[in-house]
């Protein structure tokens, strides 16, 4: 085992560094989606129960069988598991983010108004701030998955700790099995922690206690 | 389209492949989802019980949560070899966190003046619990175990892996082979049987909830 470490160390460091790239090249798409989707459905509300109930669909889908559904469209590699991520990450981001603007106050919205804020600065100084800390644990919720779902990409040349995995499982390698298992609940553990940590901060500052 | 035509054909031509495949894969689910049931909703309700011991518990599923689904099967190999029953374990450990979260979450949300006038007409703790805590935590159970389900059924494809069979060996075959049809085959029926047991227990959970719209 630690021949294997020692040895392929720079093969190792490559696929995590792949592995973080895909998930967060992943996840600035799907927040690049997500952020104005969300917002423009806390205005039409009509329209968001049609969209959250198409990214649930998305979303209920297993992921090996939409990676198969997905190779007659997009073939293999980088660019399938992208779009596959993207879209599995949107009902929670999305979801999140109507969740946030709508849970703030009305009254604190009118109090700025009432100030004198233009839509801009209402927006960028009263709303987001609000609602970044929900904003952020969908951020959470979603990096997480997409790690999770990203070991699963390796399937179809995406590359990444699945790569190690599945390496592992077709050579009968336990060395390989166990060093991705450690490094990815690793990764994923960590996040996790980090944007908790964030979260948390975020809440204390949007309640005026930091 | 051609590829969807392709796959109706393999579909007929191997139903009894396909229908064993099938048969398997449901057999994995819903074992793999009873067994979790019936652990881990008392684990919840003994964790929303018992403050001390929830702390350590919540904690190790939470954890356990975060952990991707491919890396808890690919694990189990090492320690339990292929097969049925290896793949079983793997969904049970991947369906626990879920009803046992929302167990213990569904428990804590109880009122607990509504405990107090239960206890106050002259309940028992076993009356309180049958007939007030239960029912009242029922629909977060059920929204636990709706989640539990999706993801069992998204792993039990991935359980193909380590010789678990069902619809993911069609999808696995159909990869190493770069057979499009034969992927269609596992990869289709698996999303139809997601999105049916999302609509189910979606239904389920509409059923125990009518008494707060009515």
């Amino acid at each position: 085992m630690v021949n294997y470490i020692t040895n392929y160390y720079d093969t190792i460091l490559a696929l995590f560094l792949d592995h973080l790239r895909l998930t967060f090249g992943a996840l600035a798409i799907a927040l690049l989606f997500a952020l104005p989707v969300g917002y423009l459905l806390t205005r039409w509300k009509s329209l968001s129960v049609l969209v959250l109930s198409i990214l649930g669909i998305i979303y209920v889908i297993p992921s090996m069988a939409f990676f198969a559904l997905l190779i007659p469209f997009l073939g293999l590699g980088m660019k399938p598991a992208i779009f596959a991520l993207v879209a599995y990450s949107q009902l929670i981001l999305v979801r999140n983010v109507m969740v946030g603007f709508q849970s703030i106050d009305q009254a604190i919205i009118e109090a700025g108004k009432g100030m004198g804020l233009n839509w801009f600065h209402l927006f960028w100084k009263i709303e987001l701030p609000l609602a970044l800390p929900i904003i952020l644990g969908g951020v959470r919720i979603a990096a997480v998955a997409i790690i999770g779902i990203g070991t699963i990409a390796a399937w179809i040349n995406a590359g990444g700790l699945g790569v190690l995995l599945f390496e592992g499982l077709y050579q009968n390698s336990t060395h390989k099995i166990i060093i991705g298992t450690i490094l990815v609940s690793t990764l994923a553990l960590i996040t996790n922690y980090i944007l908790l940590r964030l979260e948390n901060r975020l809440a204390l500052k949007a309640k005026g206690q930091l | 389209m051609e590829y969807l035509k392709d796959t109706v054909t393999y579909i007929f031509e191997n139903s009894d492949r396909f229908l064993e495949a099938l048969q398997v894969h449901l057999g994995l689910s819903f074992i793999a989802l009873l067994i979790s049931m019936l652990i881990c909703i008392p684990l919840g309700i003994v964790c929303a019980k018992k403050p001390k011991l929830s702390g350590l518990i919540m904690n190790v599923f939470n954890s356990l949560r975060v952990i991707p689904s491919l890396a808890i099967i690919v694990i189990i190999l090492p320690i339990m070899g292929m097969g049925f029953y290896p793949a079983l374990i793997a969904l049970i450990i991947l369906a626990c966190p879920p009803i046992t979260i929302n167990t213990f979450l569904g428990f804590r949300g109880i009122d607990s003046s509504i405990i107090e006038a239960a206890s106050g007409m002259g309940m028992d703790s076993k009356q309180i619990l049958t007939k007030i805590e239960i029912p009242l935590a029922l629909p977060v159970i059920i929204a636990g175990c709706r989640t539990a389900a999706v993801e069992i059924i998204a792993s039990a494809t991935l359980a193909a892996f380590i010789g678990g069979g069902g619809l993911g060996t069609f999808i696995v075959n159909g990869m190493g082979m770069y057979n499009i049809p034969l992927l269609l085959v596992g990869a289709l029926p698996v999303a139809f049987l997601a999105i049916c047991s999302e609509v189910c227990f979606a239904a389920v959970e509409r059923l125990v909830t009518r008494y707060q719209r009515d």
